[in-house]
């Protein structure tokens, strides 16, 4: 490979510095930040608990998610964010367990430089991990950016995310590596979409190594 | 979610830990729980702690046309919302009573006492101002939300910085952050709100309560002030008496709590701005605390992409080859569009190979309707093609669940549901077999 291309994959197939922190609300269950790069989401997270009559379901847990934007009302792009959300952690989230019970997510964005949804789906992973539900598997988000030369940027700023050509973003459960949620924006071909997905793959082995040494020091003595 | 009430023997134990002087988190009655501001990677964005109750204040600004009553003066806009996520007895959406409540108070203490010079918000008189909007959400309740969301709200106007603009003629131009530097809000004093909880009365008194205690209380006395010992706002609720010399002794020690909270603010203040000049790392991602067990950080990560392209050629040399697209939209009559050709679509296709090869296996070759034994296709093709096992046969709307050997009685369910639908017109099986579809 020649050095400049070299030089575009380091920049472009590199994850913004991760950090977490878990179980730093007191009043939700389960509560965690999750900061990548300049973006960061807060998670808070309640139940299982008491559900409304009209969302009660005698099979599973009812699972609510709900997105807070920063400045204003939620409006219709939150509401999608939200349904993304919801199906991805209905896939994980053993809910057959607690009938009859309501989980209530809250997700604070507390800022937004690029990359918000995997924010929002590592977040959202985090909490129910501290609030201890019963899950089939972990799962992580990954935002993948085409740019204009076709080159694929991990995890883009909100200026590569405006400059590129399409943006897709994945969630990826951690046992299979397999996709349980896929959106996109922009227009790409499917040869692009399944290289986006195998670099996305890629990245979710160090998210999820990122996971289990978070959990290690949680779960440690010193 | 509701609320988890109050038990009668929680009650009396606060109350009596009142009449001793002693309270939960061991804090004498005039301690104040400590302030923890941390300021996010934009300007105008901080997070404030008093205790673990947490506000996150946001400041935001636009350029509008101005009151007409007011036409020289920016617009200051106050939001408080108590976010789901803080307690789980506040519902998304929902003006509560204690709501209306915070939000006046959080109006009267920074917009009336004038703290932001509104008239500098100006731009063009009577046709373009600034609207300044503060965004505060409460993300964890425990106690004292007035006092914590006036200190964000101070703080994040403090750190806000509006785009810098001029005046030429008609024209008016908003530069960038890169063009021209932004410039701060012009700040005459910065209120704060204490409050102090009272019981029994009034003759018990308690600086900064807490969630539990704000529960038992009788009374609450609000008293906005700035370092200059100016009393911008008070306000007692709760309809209790109170005597001259409580409300003397409460202004004291406001002023104390004041003057060290205005100090605090300007020392993050100031070192936020050292950060930004130097520039080091600020934001989020500095406030969480290295040394927590609850915290983990990584560095960048470098994610090895070299052969992701054969990769991926592989997979899709694997996949089954995709289905013909019709790219191009067939016009027939002006407004309306057609993809792809005739009714069916490439799903349809799948399915009548599949019926095809069903049709094979069970060596019939007639059906009395062409759309019912596609109807049972759809319903089998969903079990493994292992002819073994038993076939559910199961059609939400028919309430029909038939369980059955197929290589012995196959004649018979389809006899049943042949002479059910032959009635059924091809209109109103579409329909249905549409709907099946959203259902699933």
């Amino acid at each position: 490979m020649e050095p400049g291309g070299a030089a575009m994959a380091a920049a472009g197939c590199c994850l913004r510095p991760f950090s977490c922190e878990r179980g730093l609300l007191s009043r939700p269950d389960g509560s965690a930040a999750f900061v990548q790069g300049d973006t960061s989401v807060l998670a808070g997270l309640y139940g299982p608990a008491e559900v409304r009559g009209s969302k009660e379901s005698p099979e599973r847990a009812t699972l609510e998610v709900l997105l807070r934007p920063k400045v204003g009302l939620p409006g219709v792009g939150e509401r999608s964010r939200e349904q993304l959300l919801r199906q991805t952690c209905e896939a994980v989230v053993l809910g057959a367990l607690h009938p009859r019970t309501a989980i209530t997510l809250v997700l604070q964005v507390l800022s937004d430089a690029g990359s918000l949804l995997s924010c929002c789906l590592n977040a959202a992973c985090m909490g129910l991990l501290d609030a201890g539900l019963p899950l089939s598997a972990l799962f992580c988000g990954v935002t993948c950016a085409l740019d204009a030369q076709g080159a694929i940027v991990l995890d883009p700023t909100t200026r590569q995310e405006q400059e590129a050509r399409a943006v897709l973003t994945f969630a990826i459960d951690s046992t299979e590596k397999k996709v349980l949620m896929a959106t996109t924006r922009g227009s790409c071909s499917v040869e692009e979409m399944q290289q986006c997905l195998v670099a996305a793959q890629r990245a979710a082995d160090t998210i999820f190594q990122f996971y289990r040494d978070s959990a290690c020091r949680r779960y440690s003595k010193s | 979610m509701r609320e988890t009430p109050l038990s009668n023997c929680e009650r009396r134990f606060l109350l009596r830990a009142v009449r001793e002087g002693k309270r939960l988190d061991g804090r004498q009655c005039y301690d104040y729980r400590n302030v923890r501001i941390s300021f996010g990677p934009d300007r105008g964005c901080c997070v404030v702690e008093l205790g673990r109750t947490r506000v996150l204040g946001q400041v935001s600004c636009e350029l509008v046309p101005p009151k007409p009553n007011r036409a020289t003066e920016g617009i200051l806009f106050f939001n408080l919302e108590l976010s789901p996520m803080a307690a789980p007895g506040f519902e998304p959406g929902r003006q509560s009573e204690l709501l209306v409540k915070l939000n006046r108070l959080i109006e009267r203490c920074l917009r009336n006492s004038k703290c932001i010079d509104t008239e500098s918000l100006c731009v063009v008189a009577g046709e373009k101002v600034w609207q300044i909007r503060v965004d505060l959400h409460l993300l964890n309740h425990d106690g004292n939300i007035i006092d914590a969301a006036s200190i964000a709200a101070i703080v994040a106007l403090c750190h806000f910085r509006r785009p810098d603009v001029s005046v030429q003629g008609e024209e008016v131009t908003v530069y960038s952050p890169e063009e021209r530097d932004p410039v701060p809000l012009s700040i005459h004093h910065m209120p704060i709100c204490v409050s102090f909880a009272f019981f029994q009365q009034g003759t018990y008194l308690l600086v900064d309560p807490s969630e539990r205690e704000e529960r038992v209380m009788d009374g609450l006395l609000v008293i906005a002030m700035n370092k200059h010992r100016e009393i911008c706002t008070i306000q007692s609720s709760g309809g209790i008496m109170l005597v001259m010399d409580q409300v003397l002794r409460c202004s004291k020690i406001t002023a104390v709590k004041v003057a060290e909270i205005t100090e605090l603010i300007q020392k993050a203040l100031e070192n936020d701005q050292k950060v930004r000049k130097e520039g080091g790392k600020f934001g989020f991602a500095e406030s969480i605390p290295n040394q927590k067990i609850t915290a983990f950080k990584m560095e960048s990560a470098a994610v090895d992409t070299n052969n992701v392209e054969e990769q991926a050629e592989e997979i899709i040399t694997k996949a089954d080859p995709p289905s013909e697209v019709f790219a191009t939209p067939i016009l027939h009559a002006p407004g309306t569009a057609q993809i792809g050709e005739g009714i069916e679509n490439s799903w349809e296709d799948l399915e009548e190979s599949e019926r095809e090869e069903e049709v094979e296996e069970e060596g019939e070759s007639e059906a009395a309707t062409s759309e019912c034994q596609r109807m049972e296709t759809e319903d089998t093709s969903t079990i493994s093609k292992d002819k073994d096992e038993p076939i559910v046969l199961s059609d939400s709307e028919e309430e029909e669940v038939v369980i059955l050997e197929p290589q012995e009685v196959p004649n018979k369910t389809r006899t049943q549901t042949t002479s059910k639908q032959e009635n059924t017109s091809k209109k109103t099986f579409n329909k249905r077999r549409r709907k099946k579809r959203a259902a699933r």
